[in-house]
């Protein structure tokens, strides 16, 4: 399958007082041409550091790629000079962020920060760009006659609508969305959502969407990536994942999810914390909240293995086990 | 908008009435006899009552009050000088433009040296330039003006003689003046400009603006930039105020025959009338400054325009 990203062996450090914070260490992921992959994890485990790595946007200092290739559409992106960098940015990779409410510069009109990305990658006027502005407000829902407004005129969905409008204008080949909806309200959530899956249809895009909701990834993604403690642990197309999860935190995880079916007084919750990203346990990160672990688990980290095909998890034993019909 | 600056206007008059009535009482309790002060020791006492008489200065003080305001604001008369025997007015008219030129580039100076300086600061902070820029603020700030005007006087007019060490008539004179005053004011915008830079250059917009894949001297003179200035135009409104009524000790120093001098020989020989005059005069300046500078806040930040709306 053509491979449009393909991260290999990442690592991303940041240089702090009290030491070196392993943020994203030896990640290995693949994204095929139009494919959505819904990357999934705890705050803290490396997600919002490998989207800022792929674009190359890690505030240094404190922060350094160490190791690894990111590459894309054939070439590492690593190698790139910052000038090379600025073209990708935007115009090839385009990123949604977080939090609406800061995203967006407050003392320009959204108008202009629109056709700002519009001007710096494609060959058009002023007075064009704006129009071109006007009209992604339209696509992404606005009414064009505010395309005069400020952010602050905006409530938080509509200005994530504006995000999403800056990130798409330029029809890149791949969107970064980093936890679009967290802060926003769940029906805004799910009119937001909605319209991040038509758009992708219409501008053929691929995408990577970071969340820590599971019920998000199954409504948009393909695949599925699970990352704990600055690595991916399981890696598989979602169906396989949500019917048979293999890695101990990934099955942790669907049972921490309420069944709307059932009703329980307390939800099973991984015991423990995730480790201090400064000080990762040895061998398999997470196998001091691991019930399976064995001491084995404690000295060799463990490598994917593809326990059925497209279905990778980092632990060894569960594969074997998977492979061998028996329960997990 | 003009609905605004029609209120703020307004708002003054009380403002304005308050300061004369803290001056006008403050001055009224004074001891000494102003009559006495201005006839001198050895007039009659019949020239002194009827001197009196004449000033209305036998007249309750609520009267007394009310007729110096009612002068003001009917005839544009706020007394007469007890010393120069001119009319106060006319005499701040004559002075303020030399404070309002040393104000002004002093308030040059403080921005052309201190918005780049905490630019780049902030940008390179903990870099050499930055420890250095810092180290000058911190003396730039504490250092007393009037310390400051002495050495540079001894440095570059009496020593190298390069500059006039007073008077304010040519360029080359308003020079020392002007750097002197400027220093704490260049102080406080550089350190303004670095904390105001630092926390933008960190915000989530200007990350976006990266992400689009603009140039870096954009993303900090544009996007950066005109965030982190509006505090630093509130502090640059502030200091000019303040340079305009506090330049006091500069003037004297460098005997600039600004306001501030003309305040200080005023309460030298208890010149009762210039006092007040002058006081009232500064509060004015400052007042209209500090409008000047709501306005241009609302001008810079479209979310205080809004609420100006």
């Amino acid at each position: 399958m053509d491979n449009m990203l393909d991260i290999r062996n990442l690592t991303i450090h940041y240089e702090v007082e009290s030491g070196t914070v392993h943020a994203v260490e030896g990640l290995n992921l693949t994204l095929g041409r139009g494919e959505s992959l819904g990357f999934v994890g705890e705050t803290g485990a490396g997600k919002t550091t490998t989207a800022l790595g792929i674009m190359r946007l890690i505030p240094n200092p404190p922060g350094k790629i160490k190791s690894g290739e990111i590459i894309f559409d054939g070439e590492n992106l690593l190698d790139k000079s910052e000038a090379e960098m600025r073209k990708i940015r935007g115009e090839k990779i385009a990123m949604i962020f977080q939090d609406p409410m800061t995203s967006l510069n407050p003392v320009m009109t959204v108008d202009k920060q629109i056709a700002e990305m519009i001007s710096l990658h494609k060959k058009v006027t002023k007075s064009e760009a704006l129009k071109l502005a006007g009209d992604m407000l339209e696509l992404v829902g606005i009414r064009r006659e505010r395309m005069h407004d400020y952010p602050h005129q905006f409530s938080g969905g509509m200005k994530q609508r504006v995000v999403i409008a800056i990130a798409l204008a330029c029809d890149p080949e791949l969107l970064i969305a980093d936890e679009p909806t967290t802060a926003l309200d769940v029906t805004i959530q799910a009119q937001v959502l909605e319209l991040m899956k038509e758009l992708k249809q219409k501008f053929s895009a691929s995408m990577i969407l970071i969340t820590h909701d599971l019920g998000i990834v199954a409504e948009i993604c393909d695949k599925v990536a699970i990352m704990y403690a600055g690595r991916v642990v399981e890696y598989a197309d979602k169906r396989s994942l949500y019917s048979h999860p293999i890695h101990p935190y990934t099955r942790g995880l669907f049972r921490s999810v309420p069944d709307i079916d059932e009703d329980v007084d307390e939800l099973p919750v991984i015991p423990g914390l995730m480790p201090d990203p400064v000080n990762l346990p040895s061998g398999c990160a997470f196998h001091p909240r691991c019930s399976m672990a064995t001491e084995e688990c404690a000295k060799v980290r463990p490598e994917m293995q593809e326990a059925e095909p497209g279905h990778f998890a980092a632990c060894p034993f569960c594969v074997k086990k998977f492979m061998n019909g028996e329960a997990l | 908008m003009l609905k605004y600056i029609l209120r703020r206007i307004i708002m003054l008059i009380p403002v304005l009435l308050g300061v004369a009535f803290c001056v006008f009482t403050l001055l009224y309790f004074t001891p000494g006899d102003p009559a006495r002060m201005v006839l001198g020791d050895l007039a009659t006492d019949e020239a002194i009552k009827e001197f009196r008489d004449k000033e209305g200065l036998n007249d309750p003080f609520l009267v007394q009050f009310g007729n110096y305001i009612w002068k003001a604001v009917a005839h544009g008369d706020i007394g007469r000088s007890y010393s120069s025997k001119r009319p106060v007015m006319q005499e701040i008219l004559t002075a303020f433009p030399y404070t309002l030129k040393l104000s002004a580039f002093a308030m040059i100076i403080a921005i052309i040296i201190g918005i780049p300086c905490g630019i780049i600061s902030a940008i390179k902070q903990y870099s050499w330039f930055d420890t250095i820029t810092m180290i000058f603020a911190m003396i730039g700030l504490s250092m007393p003006v009037f310390w400051l005007g002495l050495l540079l006087i001894l440095f570059f007019a009496v020593r190298l003689r390069w500059l006039p060490s007073s008077g304010f008539s040519t360029f080359k004179a308003m020079i020392l003046p002007s750097v002197a005053l400027a220093a704490q004011s260049i102080s406080m915008v550089t350190r303004m400009t670095r904390s105001s830079m630092l926390e933008v250059i960190r915000a989530d917009y200007i990350r976006t603006a990266r992400a689009k894949g603009q140039k870096e001297s954009i993303v900090i003179g544009v996007h950066a930039l005109r965030n982190a200035l509006i505090p630093v135009v509130t502090l640059c409104g502030l200091q000019f105020g303040q340079l305009l009524s506090g330049a006091i000790l500069t003037e004297s120093i460098f005997a600039v025959p600004g306001v501030g001098r003309l305040m200080v020989n005023a309460i030298m020989s208890r010149d009762y009338p210039m006092v007040q005059g002058g006081v009232l005069f500064i509060a004015v300046t400052f007042s209209i400054v500090n409008l000047l500078v709501d306005l241009l806040y609302a001008y810079i930040d479209p979310r205080i325009k809004a609420e100006l709306k």
